[in-house]
């Protein structure tokens, strides 16, 4: 009778959990890059030790383990949620008429999921894999040490107009993405009690809508002042 | 009232084992006063002076109780109106010389019978694995020997409005049948009947809705918005808590 960890409810439990901890890594992430706004040397040397700090220290790194393992979770259990649907109606509909009855990104968030999967991997490409193993410029500190300067990665990528409309592109698709699942998982785990559910339905699409604006309105500083 | 005149494409399968296709058929001498189904007579009978195979499709009560009616009406179960069954929806809200497609419910957990009739025996085998109270209770008890408040048997008896048509399976994205299961859930556990059994019904109920091959919810709302009863979602999240909480409490 207890088939609860394959059931599709508890499947769904640790898609809304792992996607709601990937959004408080989002704050985190995005409070980082607001250093970027910093200008001139000051915001180059704050950026780097801060990138440093965020690449050497134990704790973050145990958070980063997380996260990775996170982002997995989400997407290996999500891909076995959609086949699973996909399974669940062989024979497609000709007419069908999705827009009278639900949302759009309710609708498409494999397809959302696929693009911020796809730009995971090149954001990863150009910064995280770049910072690691690749071979990086280096900023000289006034005390003479050098280190690591990805703030300059950063802002010369972000030079070029293709790379930031794809970022800006693709902030968008997380919009779409946290606009129904935020809401959604809420209602999985069972929090979006009736009396709640207008408030929700606003932090929902507060949260949605600010998180990727606001990680967008950088690289879009960057290349504006960068011209 | 006047005329009317339809084309309806209609999908025609001669088993579960034929592969089906749409065939397209031009019907005359209906009116707006018309139910959908009163409509699909119509049609048969003029099919039937052709020598052509009357059209198979479920009805009973044709009064929007016994939820028989199946069909999805230019890609929405029931038709174009909210909180309607198809026995219920008329042709007044049909325009001359529309052209109408009309499709089985599609899920692997209905499979398609003949033409529009699908199985829905899926949904009889959810209800066998836990949708009861098992003691015997003989005869209707007295009204009020166990109080209710009233808010909770409004609750209830909203969740028993559900009439088991399976238009939240056919219109959800993922052929999810969470909307259905969780109002038989809730109808019994949110009153003191259906307490003893409550872990126990919820656990069977949804290990059931996933062996019958229905998918998972993914909260898009589309049930809620095309049920004829208008059963809410707010069940779905109830049914959620009650199976991961008798769950986690071991
Ligand atoms: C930072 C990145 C991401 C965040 C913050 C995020 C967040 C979320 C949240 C909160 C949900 C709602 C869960 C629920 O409804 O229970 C969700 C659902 C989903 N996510 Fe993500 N996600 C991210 C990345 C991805 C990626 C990379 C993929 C796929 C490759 C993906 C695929 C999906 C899918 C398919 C769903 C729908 C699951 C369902 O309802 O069945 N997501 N995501
Ligand atoms: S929940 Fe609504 S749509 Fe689903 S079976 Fe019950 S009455 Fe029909
Ligand atoms: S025929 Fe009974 S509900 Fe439509």
């Amino acid at each position: 009778m207890n088939n609860y960890l394959t059931s599709t409810i508890f499947r769904k439990v640790l898609a809304s959990l792992s996607g709601l901890f990937l959004v408080t890594f989002l704050v985190g992430h995005l409070v980082g890059n607001l250093q970027l706004f910093i200008p001139g040397v000051q915001g180059q040397t704050q950026f780097n030790k801060y990138a440093l700090f965020m690449t050497t220290n134990p704790v973050v790194q145990a958070l980063s383990i997380i996260t990775y393992s996170a982002i997995l979770l989400h997407i290996f259990i999500t891909l076995f949620l959609v086949i699973q649907s996909r399974r669940a109606r062989p024979v497609g509909y000709a007419v069908s008429n999705g827009n009278d009855s639900s949302g759009w990104s309710s609708r498409n968030m494999a397809i959302l999921g696929t693009v911020l999967l796809f730009f995971l991997v090149i954001h990863l490409k150009s910064f995280w894999y770049k910072m690691h193993f690749g071979e990086m410029p280096y900023q000289y500190l006034s005390d003479g040490t050098k280190i690591k300067d990805l703030y300059q990665v950063t802002t010369s990528a972000f030079q070029n107009p293709f790379y930031t409309f794809f970022y800006v592109f693709c902030m968008g698709a997380l919009s779409l993405h946290l606009k129904h699942g935020v809401e959604s998982a809420i209602q999985t785990v069972g929090l979006r009690i009736p009396s709640y559910e207008k408030l929700f339905k606003y932090a929902a699409i507060a949260v949605a809508f600010s998180i990727p604006a606001i990680f967008a309105s950088i690289p879009v500083y960057l290349y504006f002042t960068n011209i | 009232m006047g005329d009317l005149q339809l084309t309806l494409k209609v999908w025609r399968q001669r088993s579960s084992s034929d592969k089906g296709k749409f065939e397209t058929y031009d019907v005359s001498g209906l009116n707006s006063h018309m139910s959908f189904l009163e409509m699909m007579d119509v049609l048969n009978e003029q099919l039937v002076g052709k020598d052509i195979e009357p059209i198979a499709f479920d009805h009973d009560c044709r009064e929007g109780i016994c939820g028989m009616c199946s069909m999805v009406i230019n890609g929405r179960a029931h038709g174009p109106l909210k909180g309607t069954t198809t026995c219920q929806l008329h042709m007044r809200h049909f325009k001359n010389e529309d052209t109408i497609t009309i499709e089985p419910w599609r899920a692997k957990a209905f499979p398609v019978v003949k033409d529009l009739v699908v199985d829905r025996s899926s949904f009889d085998r959810i209800i066998q694995s836990g949708g009861y109270v098992s003691v015997n209770t003989g005869s209707a008890p007295d009204g009020n020997a166990i109080p209710i408040p009233k808010e909770v048997a409004e609750e209830a008896f909203d969740a028993a409005a559900c009439i088991g048509c399976g238009a939240c399976v056919a219109t959800c994205k993922n052929a999810s049948a969470s909307l259905f299961v969780s109002a038989k859930v809730s109808q019994l556990a949110l009153l003191p009947q259906g307490q003893p059994e409550r872990k126990e019904r919820v656990n069977k109920m949804v290990s059931k809705m996933d062996e019958e091959g229905f998918g998972h919810c993914t909260n898009t709302g589309a049930c809620q918005a095309e049920c004829p009863k208008e059963i809410s979602i707010e069940y779905i999240r109830k049914m959620n808590l009650d199976y991961n909480l008798s769950n986690l409490k071991g």
